[in-house]
């Protein structure tokens, strides 16, 4: 394994090196620095190029240049980086990508970890309701993903999605024909998704109407939208509907201790709730407030989530002890949540925001004083548009692909002979059938991962992030050899590791596979 | 089953999986497979809704303004600026039971920009360019494809494992990436030059299906029937190894068109792709972008036109793919079935000659 690891990882090495080279010798034929010049009308235009010729040492062969770039990009191997300058401001590469990166990783990061959450979610529903037409219409709406130009989404979306909902932020007054839609659709979609026989089907159609009415009804009653919040009700109320749903899915109902241990982690969490606002004052107040503490806060919940299942005892700990520590999950989540949101009127009423919170431009507002719920709210109104329009990417693949795989595996010999034993539907799904499904998906996602980065170039630009695909498109199209050189090192790395991980996961995963070192 | 050409129903105490079958036999019954796949396609309602309105779409963007040299029936072109008329807005408007004023086409269809230039005319270039490019990446993309993948899957040894470590080269950046480096200089030469550069590029995924389709292929009886008749490897390769990957190659080169329109769009878009004075859907959107709040037909247009190539190029793609699956069967209505259920129990009475009826259909 080890053996096999190290190849891998030396090969991998190898192919970076020798794409940088092939694309080094590339770039280098695509850009002309000498462009402006030649089309100038300089009087010592002779001069001026020979000048430049000079700067950037277009007279070498572009073998020596690739070489002496390289012994420069290798000197990051060791902390002395030298990624050379954009000759135009003189500013080092090294500089103009420190914030780049992070912006896009956090970009394509959250793509990722949505489009994967809802393309699995959505493709497995599709493949156990085959032939519906749930299946049909989700069938569709990827082909229609599909086939969508990013860029023209993108703009549409900047359109009519952020300037109307900030227009309806002003007054928010939610009309009549819109909760009924929402209602029609929303019972729709649960009513397809669920299936069963006409009578269940009209049942759910009505009850999830119903309850997205009402809520509608409700937000628009309490002006939901100019001061939003979830409340101790909804909060307890819906932390006890996570702990059935969990369970649910994860142990089986039946089993009463996973049940108890996570109604037990639902309680304790509403308990929380008064707390928890002080905690987070008096972190703001000592300094500590910021993403550390919510991690760690986070881990500590799954942690005493799980101690809470395995004190729960019996013959399966294990089990509750998972239930519960998944149940803790969505509990500390809305806690987070809420408290976010209720800095959402002090967000809104900033002077730097000037009453427009859906950002259509950059990633974070500039000048912006606010404490870490303030910044955070801002960076999620910035992510929103661009994730939104990088998720409509990548959704449809992830759907499509969990789809068929799970197609094929539930029709495998196994899932029969699980059926014949008697084993109840949930965990013929769930156990035997998600897990197996989920397996070809590890070879999809570093693939995904290179798509992202390559939608990321359009929606950076669309959006105005100064992420490293804005960069990359800025210096190409300023004839800037070494800055998209960086962007494409790092783009290449970033594949290789993927790819590179996805290969180890799988090997892992798959007990079929042997490595041959 | 033993006798797959005389279900007897034993298998299946219901007879369901008999009578699919029975319908699937005679659907296909005495044609060759070309007809097989053709009969299946023509079923797909998508693929065949697909292939009409590309159909449509192609012949509309040909004709209307004239291509290769042939004046078209429009009585604008691309370039000519005009008079404003009416602030440019499109003369187009749906009959009175849609909500419109009253069917009319006009001189203007879908209005003009600011400098009077007919908005159908360029939208039809720009879907020309489109197309254009689209078929020339998909034909050279499929035949690199082809032969990289044939020859890796069929020699094995040291030749495959330096292709496809080649190919993992091209898998390392995103397409656009190398797309927007190349389309950089051979987009100014011209959009036959884009096309081509981007072809070079993206037949990385097929490569990779037909080796493997080949991996499995040349390991099969008929292969080394031809070795044995003495047939060179180019022969096999040619005569007896690509018709049998066929379905792969057509299916895959066709999902590889629709995402070669999007990309050129996108390059274009990004300003690395046609240069002006071509026009492409790409280029006509970024264009118009900031136009987008007092013209917004400028906008429309061009999008929903590479939508619908893209989409009807997917659908047709899809409609392939269930034609050449032979695991592929059609789910019978309720009727259908009955009616086979119907024919095998007459069949199976005559055969019994005047036993009672037990299917109890």
């Amino acid at each position: 394994m080890v053996i096999f690891f190290i190849k891998r990882l030396l090969m991998s090495m190898i192919v970076v090196l020798i794409s940088t080279l092939v694309m080094y010798v590339l770039v280098d034929i695509s850009i002309d620095p000498l462009a402006d010049l030649r089309v100038g009308n300089a009087f010592n235009k002779q001069e001026l190029i020979s000048q430049r010729i000079q700067l950037l040492r277009l007279d070498e062969p572009v073998l020596t240049r690739y070489f002496s770039w390289l012994r420069g990009a290798s000197g990051c191997l060791y902390g002395n980086c030298n990624l050379n300058e954009n000759w135009l401001t003189h500013q080092q590469v090294t500089d103009l990508l420190k914030g780049a990166v992070i912006t896009t990783i956090e970009l394509v990061g959250a793509a990722t970890v949505l489009a994967i959450l809802l393309g699995v979610v959505v493709g497995i529903v599709s493949a156990l309701r085959q032939y519906s037409g749930f299946d049909y219409s989700i069938t569709f709406v990827s082909f229609l993903l599909y086939s969508l130009p990013v860029f023209w989404v993108a703009v549409l979306a900047k359109v009519f999605l952020a300037i109307n909902f900030n227009n309806f932020l002003l007054d928010p007054d939610i009309p009549t024909w819109v909760i009924l839609i929402a209602a029609l659709l929303c019972g729709l979609v649960v009513s397809a998704a669920v299936g069963g026989s006409r009578q269940h089907r009209l049942r759910n159609f009505a009850i999830a109407g119903a309850i997205t009415a009402v809520v509608l009804i409700y937000m628009d009653l309490t002006d939901w939208f100019s001061d939003p919040g979830i409340g101790i009700v909804v909060l307890t109320a819906s932390s006890i509907g996570w702990a059935f749903v969990v369970t649910g899915l994860s142990t089986g109902l039946r089993s009463k201790r996973a049940l108890y241990s996570s109604l037990t982690v639902a309680g304790v969490g509403a308990a929380l709730y008064l707390p928890m606002l002080y905690v987070w004052a008096y972190a703001r107040d000592a300094g500590i407030l910021g993403w550390p503490l919510v991690v760690v806060l986070f881990l500590s919940a799954l942690a005493v989530s799980a101690g809470i299942g395995y004190a729960w005892g019996g013959p399966d700990r294990s089990r509750s002890a998972r239930t519960a520590a998944l149940t803790a999950v969505p509990v500390s989540l809305m806690l987070f949540v809420d408290r976010l949101m209720q800095s959402w009127p002090a967000y809104y009423d900033n002077g730097s925001i000037k009453g427009r919170p859906i950002a259509t431009l950059g990633s974070a507002t500039p000048n912006l004083d606010g404490d870490f719920w303030i910044q955070t709210l801002d960076t999620f109104t910035h992510l929103l548009l661009p994730t939104a329009t990088l998720v409509l990417i990548s959704f449809a693949s992830y759907t499509r692909y969990t789809r068929a795989s799970m197609l094929e595996v539930m029709n495998q010999d196994y899932i029969r002979t699980a059926r014949s034993k008697g084993l109840t539907e949930r965990t013929v799904i769930m156990r035997h059938a998600f897990r197996n499904a989920l397996l070809p998906l590890a070879s999809i996602v570093p693939i995904d991962i290179v798509t992202l980065l390559g939608g990321a170039v359009i929606t950076e630009t669309v959006f105005g992030w100064f992420g490293m695909g804005r960069l990359f498109v800025v210096s190409l199209a300023d004839n800037q050899q070494y800055p998209v050189m960086a962007y494409i090192t790092i783009v290449g790395i970033l594949a290789v590791v993927a790819n590179l991980l996805a290969d180890l996961i799988y090997a892992v995963l798959d007990p079929r596979i042997r490595v041959a070192a | 089953m033993s006798t797959p050409l005389e279900p007897t129903g034993h298998l299946d105490p219901l007879g369901n999986e008999t009578v699919e079958n029975a319908i699937e036999l005679k659907d296909v019954e005495g044609l060759s497979q070309g007809q097989i796949v053709r009969r299946r396609f023509f079923r797909h309602r998508g693929a065949l809704g697909g292939l009409l309105t590309l159909l449509l779409v192609a012949v509309l963007a040909y004709t209307s303004i004239g291509a290769f040299g042939i004046p078209g029936w429009w009585k604008f072109d691309s370039v000519t600026p005009g008079d404003v008329v009416n602030g440019g807005s499109p003369t187009l408007s749906l009959p009175s039971w849609l909500g419109g004023s009253g069917f009319a086409i006009g001189d203007h269809p879908f209005g003009q920009d600011e400098i009077g230039r007919d908005i159908f005319a360029r939208t039809m270039k720009g879907t020309q360019t489109s197309l254009n490019v689209m078929i020339i990446i998909s034909l050279l993309a499929a035949v690199i494809g082809m032969t990289i993948g044939a020859v890796a899957g069929y020699f094995r040894g040291g030749l495959d494992e330096f292709l496809m470590r080649f190919t993992d080269l091209f898998i390392t950046f995103p397409v656009i990436v190398i797309g927007a480096v190349l389309g950089n200089f051979a987009g100014s030469a011209g959009a036959v030059w884009l096309a081509v550069a981007l072809g070079a590029i993206t037949w990385t995924t097929l490569a990779r299906l037909v080796r493997g389709e080949f991996l499995t292929l040349r390991e099969r009886e008929f292969v080394d029937a031809a070795k044995v008749a003495g047939a060179s490897s180019f022969r096999i390769i040619r005569k007896h190894l690509i018709p049998n990957a066929m379905g792969v190659i057509i299916v895959n080169t066709t999902l590889l068109a629709s995402q070669a329109v999007l990309l050129e769009t996108a390059l274009s878009y990004l300003g690395f792709g046609i240069k002006s004075p071509d026009v492409s859907l790409g280029t006509m959107i970024s264009e118009y972008q900031s136009a987008f709040s007092t013209r917004p037909w400028l906008f429309w247009w061009p999008g929903l036109f590479i939508v619908m190539i893209a989409l009807s190029v997917n659908f047709i793609g899809d409609g392939l793919r269930d034609a050449f699956d032979p695991r592929q069967k059609r789910i019978p209505s309720g009727r259908k079935m009955a009616q086979a259920a119907a024919r095998q129990s007459m069949a199976a009475d005559a055969r019994a000659r005047g036993s009672s009826d037990e299917d109890g259909q």
